[in-house]
């Protein structure tokens, strides 16, 4: 089969090698092949091993392996001394066995490695396949793996054929390890793809009859699997099929499936069906391949066959990816679509909604299955609910999602769901009653039936399901029992929920409906924030600042806000003993404060005192407390407040601005840092008259005539001590930092070209200092302040300064060094001391 | 076995277990639930209570929840399970003729007592002038309002007990340790084991040697001071009495103590206080180290804890002291440098102070706004009467009741209307439904005994079919003023053999394995204990005595005869016959066996698989040849 091929010529490739491997590293190869040879140095890290292939990889793709061996003959040694009987470790033996194959990829140095017999003796009966080293799973792999490199070529083929390779691969399909079953069987997708590419491409009407004998092999073997009796083996040959099908479209597909799909067909037959898992998986990506789901006729039938055969609990993963699938007959979606939604039938009837729920839920009669699944076990009956709801919130958002959408009925089943769980659903049978038993107070039924009760505020619904979705949810909000899990999932749904709920005509307003459950919701929430779990403190916070920032400026909401303890518990939450409660307490301060609905009453400790001003706590906050998220959060809050043209901020900007930077500068906390850049950004872009570029919604402050000159333009900047600050992120030891202000300046040297002129005239002298103190920052000595810098001198050090290299020298990754094979190869020979010098050690 | 149910309440109950002889009292709880239809005592004169109309004031007593089904004099003992469950003790051991003896751990004897000397204290600092009794003769009853007219059987309602009754009922109580042994008359065997309800709440095991009878009250699997549960123990039971299990099993403590803190918090940062009505032990230590945790995160370190009770000081102290009673956790504390509970902090820094009543020193620290633990939690007497009168008229103001054991809107009743607050988180720590089918599944007995509430969900949540008991076989279920005969039958007794008669045993095998010998002894029985002892000897005669003791004295001493065993070959017995001159055999089979009939002697021979029958008229001589000729194909020794 190879002779007809043509041999790569060998001649004209001098001095590629030395292009790929530097003579630094081939310098080093011959010690490294020793260590790795002599058994009485283990390498201790499995790491660099892969490393090291990972290193050949890329060198075997970029060149010819030939030429690499030639050159480095002390590979082919390395590879001939692991076949000596010794007490090699598994691991350098695995490693041999795919430098092998990888070597072997390409079919000149294939031939050249069985020109020595090398190859059979590797990977044949001979070598350790036969020996003890094979019990460790590692050189299992690793022999996988090499062939699985080394099949790329029809020599690759008959070599495979020859060493009776293909009968080791299907015994290892049921090997212990997992891993090395699954790559077997991942390697026999590989041969059957290979040994077809060839002669069947282009006849998609052959017989496999006619395929080349190892795919003959192959296909018996996996015909031979499905009859099988034994569970494992069908999974092994559905899973190599499903392999096959994803990842292959050929022509031949087309054949093998025609071949097989009978055997899967009977699979259906059994009771109950094997593999099911993997049966469904197959059908799947049978209907995925263009290929396959055009042609072959039944398929649709199998697929509805297999959907009224399998266990509910089984039969959900396949009807959802039904449903996802792009085109399919109508009649098999509603089919599916009735599978998956019997969970909710069988809800509903147990609590006997209304009839008309029921109708348009479900089509067939198998829910009488389902209620033996739901039933028999808690954990049984949980599963498959929760799986249901999660298919379900999968589809919803999806295009081609079942039209029409049972939207009602499934807004029913889910608060249904969510009352049998609070165990304020009354069940009208048995059923039921059992269904209540069992998930009453079940958190993983309750998060799993808010989140997809959340997705479905995206329809609408009747407007008393609407009502009955407010009144779950806040039994929900008020129950002491909800776990700190379900409480922030339902705060998420009753966001989304009064997102969702229609405005009032004319104004922008919630709608009455809405402002009706808020009025309930708002007395909960000071609970919430007492709580003395700190998850629901912190839950209630990020629900209030949502609300703020979405209705802080309709004055029904605002007065609802301002009637209840909620602000002043805010406030009080700013001194959490938690972290996270109080970053969450400062974003929603932030957020009152922006809306003007921060209360400042005559508290009776100070009656009629001055309280301080929450520009003075949040500063505070971020000078002195000891973690990072509150700090971050402030810094957020700073930012928003000047983009937004805050009261507090407004008063003096400059003066705001120049505090906040200095706090910031000294912060231990990078994204501090970074933010403070943000910040500065804003700022910069605020005083040099440009509009900001991040956030198009932001309402900029009336900006003045834009300054005349640039030096004017920049004094504000310098009064701030912006640049000490974005100099100071520009050495910063985190590369965040550094790569932001990079870009600020960079940004900032642009705007300064733009207002022309031959400014910058400052006086040498002083540049010429700035430059040396920004030399002794990068050397890592930041204690020196630069102090104020006019303008002109400003323009001078940016315009002096190579910010496109600094750019570019931080795009880099910062362990570029460490990675280079020179430094591998040394690291590997250090580890085991074969460096030299300390040998004598030893004696 | 018989079990009398004296109580109808499931987790004050109070049972009367017949057991091999042996009368054993179960818990004698008091339900105080009939001190809701009396007015508040209050600590000072009050013109609103006293002028309520429609209502007369009348003493306020404690009750006793009774009936005569049982001759109370004849108990053996009485097991304490915890200090909540033996408030009626005085009662019974004081009024009945009671003569026995009263098991309970330390721990629950020593809180047991601070109860009930809180209860008396609070009974008698209000002395009243009169008592009024005529009103419980029915036809008076009948013209009363309405509660107080429906209300059953008040001619059970008792007058409070007295401190010296007390003293004196304790006095009866042993100190027991749990997974201690203490054996009843020999008959019985009874061992306390940790219930992790409280300090030292105990569950029972009453065994004797074949029969294991498990009395499960007020128990607890969740991590609070206590010492853990021990459910190992409980397993192998024929049978399980089940009571004291939550009653509320809606709530969960987690949820409730979450929902305690936020509105304690919530008042106090208003401005107003809190009044918590409360025991003066058990739950209270659990929320004091919730508080602990909480008030700093809270912001709520500079308000003052006020806990008022008779015996705060004793209750804080004993806690402190019951080392091996706790849980783990904090038993190990004893051993560094810090008291198990972390209330003892609370009152070196002044954040909790705790005073005999509201006179006194109190008075002069009392700082607003506050929060105050203090009894009764019926509302009726106690400090809390006071704190209830005072700040009732504020809705800044906010009661918060934890204990379940009254209904807090019948409570708040004679308060109406009230402007203050009012908050119901109910914490009760007893095992829940689902906690019990654990349990139940784990321990796996025969039968499970339980109140008849226990067997149906609660009559306001019908459908919730996880609110009861579900077992298999069905839990028999009790109510009050029932006998129940509990379905097993005792089927062995246990008989130790004295040495020397055994030595004299000569076994026989008669299959692999099972060995017979005969015994002849006398059975000696004493305190329900069975002994075999060897028989005398047989009397020499002596001619020096006149008199000869009677021979039937010794009725076994004639000569034995041999047991016989083995069967009866019918072919090789009609040879023998034959060979014997016996002639005109004839053999009929029949349903047990095989009938010889000898016709010329008019004979028959009845051979069954235990029975050997010879049948013939008046001939002796011809009977006692076919015997013999019978025995030799038998065994004997």
């Amino acid at each position: 089969m190879t002779s007809g091929l043509p041999v790569p010529s060998q001649v004209g490739h001098a001095g590629i090698s030395s292009l790929i491997m530097d003579p630094e590293c081939s310098q080093l190869l011959p010690a490294l092949c020793s260590v790795l040879a002599d058994p009485r140095q283990p390498v201790a890290d499995d790491t660099c091993l892969e490393k090291l292939l990972d290193w050949f990889k890329t060198i075997t793709e970029a060149g010819s392996s030939l030429l690499l061996l030639q050159e480095n003959p002390c590979l082919l040694g390395l590879l001939c001394h692991v076949l000596k009987p010794q007490d090699l470790s598994p691991r350098v033996l695995s490693f041999s066995l795919r430098l092998a194959g990888m070597l072997a990829a390409q079919e000149d140095c294939f031939q050249y490695l069985q020109q020595g017999e090398l190859l059979p003796r590797l990977f044949g009966e001979a070598g350790p396949l036969g020996g003890a080293a094979w019990t460790a799973p590692s050189v299992r792999s690793g022999w996988i793996q090499g062939l699985r490199s080394l099949a790329r070529h029809p020599s690759a083929l008959c070599f495979l054929a020859d060493c009776g390779a293909v009968d080791t691969i299907f015994s290892l399909q049921g090997d212990s390890s997992l891993f090395v079953a699954s790559a077997a069987g991942q390697l026999l997708v590989h041969i059957l793809g290979l040994s077809l590419q060839g002669p069947a491409e282009g006849h998609p009407g052959l017989q496999t009859g006619d395929w080349p004998v190892c795919a003959q092999k192959i296909v018996s073997h996996i015909e031979e699997s499905l009859r099988s009796a034994a569970t494992p083996q069908i999974t092994q040959a559905l899973n190599v099929l499903t392999t096959t099908f994803g990842h292959c479209h050929d022509p031949w597909t087309q054949v093998l499936w025609g071949r097989l799909s009978p055997l899967v067909a009977c699979l259906l037959e059994k009771d109950p069906v094997p593999a099911a898992h993997s049966l469904v998986d197959l059908l799947l990506s049978v209907a995925r391949s263009p290929v396959l789901s055009s042609s072959s006729s039944g398929l649709w039938e199998t697929l509805a066959q297999t959907l009224s055969h399998l266990s509910p609990t089984q039969a959900g993963p396949l009807a959802l990816g039904i449903l996802k699938l792009q085109e399919c007959p109508q009649v098999l979606r509603a089919q599916a679509f009735a599978v998956l939604l019997q969970p909710l039938t069988c809800v509903l009837e147990a609590t006997a909604q209304a009839p008309g729920l029921l109708d348009s839920l479900d089509g067939t009669g198998g829910a009488s299955v389902t209620v033996d699944t739901l039933l028999p076990s808690k954990a049984a009956c949980v599963g498959l609910l929760c799986r249901t709801l999660a298919h379900l919130e999968l589809l919803q958002p999806l295009p081609q999602r079942p039209s029409p959408w049972p939207q009602a009925p499934l807004l029913g089943a889910t608060v249904t769901i969510l009352r049998l769980c609070s165990g304020s659903a009354t069940p009208t049978s048995d059923a039921g009653g059992h269904l209540c038993a069992f998930l009453v107070g079940c958190v993983r039924v309750q998060r799993a039936a808010l989140d997809f009760l959340g997705t479905l505020s995206q329809g609408t619904g009747p407007r008393e399901l609407v009502t009955q979705v407010f009144a779950v949810l806040l039994e929900y909000l008020t129950s002491p029992d909800s776990s700190p899990t379900v409480l922030k999932k339902a705060f998420q749904a009753t966001f989304r929920w009064l997102q969702s709920s229609p405005e009032t005509p004319g104004c922008s307003d919630l709608d009455p409906h809405a402002h009706l459950f808020l009025r309930e919701l708002l007395p909960v929430l000071p609970k919430r924030l007492c709580s003395p779990c700190w998850e629901v403190r912190d839950s209630g916070l990020e629900f209030l600042t949502q609300m703020i920032g979405r209705w802080g400026g309709q004055a029904g909401f605002r007065r609802a806000l301002l009637a209840s303890e909620v602000p002043e518990l805010t406030e009080q939450l700013l001194r959490d003993p938690e972290s996270y409660v109080r970053a969450s307490a400062v974003a929603a301060m932030g957020q009152l404060s922006s809306q003007g609905l921060r209360v400042t009453p005559a508290s009776p400790e100070h009656p009629g005192g001055q309280q301080k001003s929450l520009l003075a706590e949040l500063l505070h906050i971020l000078s002195t407390d000891s973690e990072g998220f509150p700090r971050r959060a402030v810094m957020h809050v700073f930012t928003q407040w000047l983009r937004d043209g805050h009261a507090d901020v407004a008063g003096d900007t400059e003066r705001f601005v120049a505090r906040v930077l200095q706090v910031a500068s000294q912060d231990l906390d990078w994204e501090v840092r970074a933010q403070g850049l943000e910040l500065a950004l804003v700022f910069l872009e605020q005083t040099l008259g440009r509009p900001s570029s991040h956030c198009p919604y932001a309402v900029t402050p009336p900006v003045a005539a834009p300054p005349s000159s640039l030096a004017q333009a920049l004094r504000p900047l310098c009064r701030v001590q912006l640049f000490e600050f974005a100099f100071r992120a520009l050495f910063d030891c985190d590369r965040p930092v550094a790569q932001k202000s990079c870009d600020l300046l960079l940004f900032l040297r642009a705007q300064t070209a733009s207002y022309g002129g031959p400014q910058g005239s400052g006086s040498v002298p002083e540049v010429a200092s700035v430059e040396a103190a920004l030399q002794r920052w990068q050397a890592g000595d930041q204690g020196q302040p630069l102090g104020y810098l006019e303008p002109e001198v400003v323009v001078a050090v940016l315009r002096s300064m190579d910010l496109e290299g600094l750019r570019g020298a931080l795009a880099e990754s910062s362990d570029r060094v460490e990675k280079s094979p020179q430094s591998l190869l040394q690291d590997v020979l250090a580890t085991v001391g074969a460096l030299g010098e300390d040998e004598a050690d030893c004696y | 076995m018989k079990l009398y149910c004296l109580s109808g309440h499931p987790t004050l109950p109070c049972n009367v277990l017949k057991f091999k002889s042996t009368t054993i009292m179960l818990d004698c709880g008091l339900d105080m639930t009939s001190t809701l239809n009396f007015l508040p005592l209050p600590l000072v004169q009050s013109p609103r209570l006293s002028n309520l109309p429609g209502w007369s004031l009348k003493d306020g007593n404690a009750f006793l929840d009774k009936t005569e089904l049982i001759d109370l004099s004849t108990v053996d003992v009485i097991l304490i399970s915890n200090y909540h469950c033996m408030m009626a003790l005085p009662y019974i051991t004081e009024h009945t003729g009671f003569t026995g003896t009263v098991y309970a751990t330390e721990p629950t004897v020593q809180i047991g007592r601070l109860l009930m000397e809180e209860l008396v204290n609070f009974i008698e600092r209000v002395p009243k002038a009169q008592s009024a009794s005529l009103w419980k003769n029915k036809d008076i009853q009948r013209l009363l309002p309405s509660p107080l007219k429906d209300a059953v059987e008040v001619s059970t309602w008792r007058r409070c007990y007295t401190m010296q009754e007390v003293n004196s009922a304790l006095s009866k109580i042993q100190l027991v340790g749990y997974s201690q042994k203490i054996e009843l008359f020999g008959a019985v065997q009874v061992t306390p084991l940790s219930s992790g309800y409280a300090l030292g709440s105990s569950n029972w095991i009453i065994q004797s040697h074949y029969e294991k009878v498990s009395y499960v009250s007020g128990s607890s699997l969740l991590t609070t001071h206590p010492q853990p549960m021990d459910q190992a123990s409980l397993k192998n039971s024929d049978v399980l009495v089940l009571t004291g299990l939550t009653q509320i099993p809606t709530a969960n403590p987690d949820g409730m103590v979450g929902e305690f803190c936020s509105n304690l918090a919530l008042t106090v940062r208003n401005g107003g206080n809190v009044l918590v009505p409360c025991y003066p032990s058990g739950v209270i230590y659990d929320l004091l180290e919730c508080l602990y945790q909480y008030i700093d995160s809270a912001g709520l370190s500079n308000i003052p804890f006020y806990f008022i009770s008779p015996v705060a000081n004793s209750s804080l102290e004993f806690s402190q002291i019951f080392a091996e009673w706790l849980c783990h956790n904090k038993q190990t504390k004893v051993y560094l440098p810090e008291p198990p509970f972390p209330h003892a902090e609370l009152i070196q820094t002044n954040k909790l102070k705790h005073y005999p009543s509201l006179h006194g020193d109190f008075s002069s620290d009392f700082r607003q706004p506050c929060v105050v633990f203090t009894g009764h939690p019926s509302l009726r007497f106690g400090d809390v009467v006071h704190f209830m009168e005072l700040w009732g008229k504020s809705s800044l103001n906010t009661v918060i009741f934890t204990e379940p054991d009254f209904s807090y809107l019948e409570a708040l009743a004679p308060y109406q209307p009230l402007a203050m607050k009012c908050i119901y988180c109910p914490i009760d720590t007893r095992l829940n439904f689902i906690q019990v089918s654990k349990l139940l599944k784990e321990v796996q007995p025969l039968h499970v005994v339980c109140p008849e509430q226990y067997t149906q969900p609660p009559p306001a949540q019908s459908h919730r079919m996880d609110l009861m008991i579900d077992c298999q076989p069905p839990a028999m279920s009790y109510r009050r003023a029932e006998v129940l005969a509990l379905p097993f039958k005792r089927r062995y007794e246990k008989i130790e053999i004295m040495p020397e008669l055994a030595d004299s045993l000569v076994p026989m095998e008669i299959k692999p394995g099972i060995s017979l010998a005969t015994v002849s002894a006398v059975l000696h029985t004493k305190d329900n204990k069975h002994v075999l002892q060897p028989p005398p000897r047989p009397t020499q005669p002596t001619g020096g005595k006149k008199r000869k003791r009677a021979s039937d004295d010794i009725p076994d001493c004639k000569v034995l005869k041999p047991l016989l065993s083995g069967s009866i070959p019918v072919e090789q017995f009609v040879q023998a016959l034959e060979k014997h001159g016996f002639s005109d055999i004839k053999v009929e089979d029949t349903a047990k066996g095989h009938i010889v009939l000898l016709q010329e002697a008019e004979t028959l021979i009845q051979i069954e698989e235990d029975s050997t029958h010879i049948i013939c008229d008046n001939d002796e001589m011809l009977r006692v040849r076919l015997r013999d000729l019978v025995l030799k194909f038998l065994q004997k020794f």
